[in-house]
């Protein structure tokens, strides 16, 4: 029990300490680090010292310490795990889908009646549950990384192509007047006005689009894989009941889809850095 | 939006063309090693009606699926394990009570982060933090998890539709509740008001706009959760359920049917939360 009372007063502590720091510098630069740094902490302690101190059975909830011994032990097969889901599968289906989003946007952004076709149309599949076509994809392409990858294609295109199209109209009246007094062609108001100023919006679609690509990957697994890729890996190990294993796993997709995200979020401060929300007090 | 029906309707048609073009595309391989195996010629009229008529094609269709849905829908007793009215009103159970759970947790720590700095600073870092996880991708493996110490049923499938739910509606209102300008609050605390008044009378009623866009959000991520949820082996009922079952036994126009089941009651769904938006910021005065 003592370890679960001592969670709770280190986590009234933090919480304590987390109230002060954000009254007496709420600007800082490094409260705004060390605030959230300590909430997590607090929560790994507050985890990990109820599961020691009510004795929660590792079955339902391994401690984060025991996670930690297992995921060491493990990193060979998490590695093998992380290049078949991740590289393979999820990253080269994003790639082809955004790709393809953006081609299409560009296609149909010259012609209105498609736009009036396809936006609603776009919209709607955005909102469909788009995972449920993991069973039909992988009966077509296999169980390997491309029937993954085409899951991919799928859920990625709707939400890019969306953005996308919506960035291409981003650009005012003047902005495109001024491009017609410089008698610019269509290619060249295209590639020096309009897909600069789609960026902000077409950013905002991949983002989005990382974490669909990291779960389509997954999902599409439990529909049949190899012996290897973290799917597989989940759904085995919960056979086994090896929870360790599975948070491992968990572990390793959050790693990825934060760092997925992290450098989509990079590379968009450095094509956007003119925006608004890039300069220095945009939040 | 009458302008828009024309070339909604060609695209669909298109998309319609290209699926019948693609059917006997990828069903006349089988045609042809079954003529093969029978040691017949088919001629390409006879494949092209052959592929649409299979009872497993690889790709039904769009006439075997509307057949199949419309069986699924209509053709059986609501209460027969064939019906997709059954199994999407399980699916829905589960869609509509996770969207609570996760609308009431959104709202409220959405208001507590408002409020108090302290919880700003260290919750907003961790729930954007936590929208990069593939949750989803878990799902499964949380019901089993949760069905080992005995929480079986609707439960769990709440738990993840309202995991899902809940970040659009948090980050959606803690944008709403901010929305009011510093006139607008510089106003109300000449007025002497309280906090709660302000919150009441100011903060959330200009927050509707953003809640609802939220909610269209909150709840189509719901009912995909509440169908992932369904997928792991051992879930007998609903949507997800019933494309798994399709997936196992080869029957393409099953899964086909259980998608566009899904895809209606998405759309429904979402239609339903934006027909309560209009009539809401109407009567509210706040409609654009």
């Amino acid at each position: 029990m003592s370890w679960a009372w001592g969670a709770i007063v280190f986590w009234l502590l933090a919480w304590a300490a987390n109230h002060f720091v954000a009254k007496r510098w709420p600007r800082a630069r490094w409260a705004r680090f060390f605030v959230p740094a300590l909430f997590g902490i607090t929560l790994l302690i507050l985890w990990e010292g109820i599961v020691r101190g009510l004795e929660v059975s590792p079955v339902i909830l391994p401690a984060p310490s025991m996670i930690a011994v297992r995921f060491a032990e493990a990193t060979g097969v998490l590695w093998e795990d992380f290049a078949q889901t991740i590289l393979k599968g999820a990253l080269s289906g994003y790639l082809i889908g955004c790709g393809a989003a953006v081609l299409v946007a560009v296609l149909i952004d010259r012609s209105p009646f498609l736009q009036r076709g396809l936006l609603p149309v776009g919209n709607f599949v955005a909102a469909l549950p788009i995972v449920g076509i993991a069973p039909i994809l992988v009966m077509w392409f296999g169980f390997d990384w491309h029937s993954k990858a085409a899951v991919v294609v799928v859920m990625v295109f709707f939400p890019v192509l969306v953005n996308m199209v919506a960035g291409l109209k981003a650009t005012d009246h003047l902005q495109r007047d001024l491009m017609a007094t410089y008698s610019a062609s269509y290619l060249q108001s295209l590639v020096k006005l309009r897909l600069p100023a789609a960026m902000p919006f077409l950013f905002n679609g991949l983002k989005i689009a990382t974490t669909l690509a990291l779960i389509g990957a997954i999902v599409a697994e439990f529909f049949g894989s190899p012996t290897r890729g973290m799917g597989f890996r989940i759904s085995t190990a919960v056979g086994q009941l090896d929870m360790p294993l599975v948070w491992s796993e968990i572990a390793v997709a959050a790693l990825a889809g934060t760092g997925f995200y992290g450098l989509v979020a990079l590379i968009e401060k450095a094509v956007t850095f003119w925006h608004p929300s890039q300069r220095a007090g945009g939040h | 939006m009458t302008k828009s029906i024309l070339p909604v309707l060609t695209v669909l048609a298109a998309i319609v063309a290209v699926w019948y073009l693609a059917a006997v595309w990828l069903n006349s391989q089988w045609v042809y090693d079954q003529a093969a195996r029978a040691g017949t010629e088919v001629g390409f009229s006879e494949m092209v009606a052959q592929t649409m008529a299979q009872e497993r094609p690889v790709l039904p269709a769009p006439h075997q699926v509307a057949a199949g849905l419309w069986d699924g829908l209509a053709g059986q007793k609501v209460t027969s394990k064939r019906s997709l009215v059954w199994h999407g009103w399980i699916t829905l159970s589960a869609t509509l009570s996770g969207f609570a759970l996760g609308t009431a947790a959104g709202l409220l720590l959405a208001v507590g982060i408002v409020h108090s700095r302290a919880m700003d600073m260290s919750v907003m870092p961790w729930a954007i933090a936590s929208q990069t996880v593939p949750i989803l991708a878990i799902a499964p493996m949380v019901i089993v998890v949760l069905a080992s110490i005995g929480v079986k049923g609707l439960l769990p499938k709440a738990i993840i539709a309202a995991y899902l739910s809940f970040f659009p509606v948090l980050v959606g209102m803690v944008k709403g509740l901010r929305a009011p300008d510093a006139m607008q609050l510089d106003l109300l605390s000449t007025y002497n008001a309280s906090g709660s008044d302000t919150f009441w009378k100011l903060r959330l009623p200009s927050s509707m706009p953003y809640l609802f866009a939220s909610l269209k959000v909150g709840i189509a991520a719901s009912l995909v959760g509440a169908i992932v949820a369904e997928l792991p082996a051992g879930a007998s009922a609903g949507l997800g359920a019933r494309l798994l079952s399709g997936s196992y036994y080869g029957q393409t126009i099953q899964i086909w049917a259980a998608l566009f089941a899904a895809a209606l009651l998405a759309a429904v769904l979402v239609a339903l939360v934006g027909l309560i938006e209009r009539v809401s910021l109407k009567r509210m005065g706040i409609a654009r």
